[in-house]
């Protein structure tokens, strides 16, 4: 089965990781900008690690097979530092022009402080200036009503598409309110702190498959990107067909992120023959 | 050995995880046994014993051999 991982941190990864995921059937993976375990003191940092992501990073994943695409971003930790930030941003259109580079992400609330919210803002407002496609990073654990909420009031006050914002990491308590808003949602499956491939399941049996996305993340800390084809074992083991994984796990993919032109895969369909 | 304080900070997420599982699971069953056929599984002695032990675990004034406890209410009679 052809599967695509629609965000993952590749560079906090081995090059075996690859080599398993292609075995494994993953054709893409789409890596969006984070937080390196440590707060960056220089913008250039940030630059250079655009420059990783959307120039080095694609040759490591080719050598399997895999396309690489990438977004660029202050992540919402690093969006405590103001001044840095709007530094950063200054230099983010340079990257839009990039082949691989498919919108802004991953942004949001970390805390749900003062100084995330202004960059969130001007990073959204950066987005729609340019056209590009924008992911929205969720909190962890107890932060995650809140600022789940607040992201919502946030975006509610800017012309966002919805149709073009994938609010990502919502859980059982958190999916409701932007899939009834007409976003994209992702879930996102990690061994310990965030969604499991059985609940994931669970909340695809309850919700539909429609404007859902799901992703094992796999940065640098507890985090496995087979975590995913558990969720399809899963799926599939609980009598849903072959079509219907599909469906999520690679069509959902291309029909979110090939709104931006550069994401040129586009949906399957299994026939016999 | 870690001191109490040790214990629950390294073990309190793994613990939220297993919670979150477990009630995903019983979730799960409802609405399977609510479905269509419907399937009625009150009666069904490993249910039972599933929530014997919720019960077991819930109870904080109970002696730390809540495992072993629990190993022997899933055990067939010696």
């Amino acid at each position: 089965m052809q599967i695509i991982q629609p965000h993952y941190h590749g560079i906090a990864r081995t090059a075996q990781d690859y080599e398993r995921m292609a075995m494994s059937g993953v054709v893409a993976v789409a890596e969006p900008a984070f937080w390196a375990g440590f707060d960056r003191k220089y913008p250039e940092t940030f630059i250079d690690y655009f420059r990783q992501i959307s120039e080095f990073e694609p040759t490591r994943a080719a050598q399997y097979g895999i396309r690489h695409f990438c977004w660029v971003a202050v992540n919402p930790k690093e969006a405590e530092n103001p001044d840095l930030s709007r530094e950063v941003l200054r230099q983010m259109p340079d990257f839009f022009q990039k082949p691989t580079v498919l919108g802004v992400g991953e942004i949001g609330f970390h805390k749900t402080t003062r100084n995330e919210e202004e960059i969130f803002e001007a990073q959204v407002e950066l987005a729609l200036q340019h056209n590009q496609l924008i992911l929205i990073h969720t909190p962890h654990l107890q932060d995650k009503v809140r600022g789940t909420k607040r992201t919502l009031e946030v975006l509610a006050h800017m012309r966002v598409d919805p149709q073009r914002v994938w609010i990502d990491h919502i859980e059982e308590h958190t999916i409701r309110a932007p899939l009834d808003a007409g976003y994209w949602v992702g879930m996102t499956l990690y061994p310990i702190t965030k969604c499991s491939p059985r609940r994931a399941v669970d909340i695809l049996e309850q919700y539909g498959t429609e404007r859902i996305l799901v992703n094992s993340s796999a940065d640098w800390g507890p985090s496995d990107p087979f975590t995913l084809q558990e969720c399809i074992l899963e799926f599939r083991r609980r009598k849903h067909t072959l079509q219907e994984a599909i469906e999520v796990f690679h069509n959902n993919p291309c029909r979110f992120l090939g709104q931006c032109p550069k994401f040129d895969l586009r949906p399957i369909r299994v026939e016999t023959v | 050995m870690l001191t109490a304080p040790e214990v629950l900070s390294t073990y309190f997420l793994e613990t939220r995880c297993q919670l979150l599982e477990i009630g995903a699971v019983l979730d799960r069953l409802d609405r399977a046994a609510a479905g269509d056929p419907p399937s009625d599984m009150a009666a069904d002695e490993r249910l039972g014993k599933v929530y014997q032990s919720l019960q077991l675990l819930a109870d904080r004034t109970t002696t730390p051999d809540r495992a072993e406890r629990l190993l022997h209410l899933f055990s067939d009679p010696a």
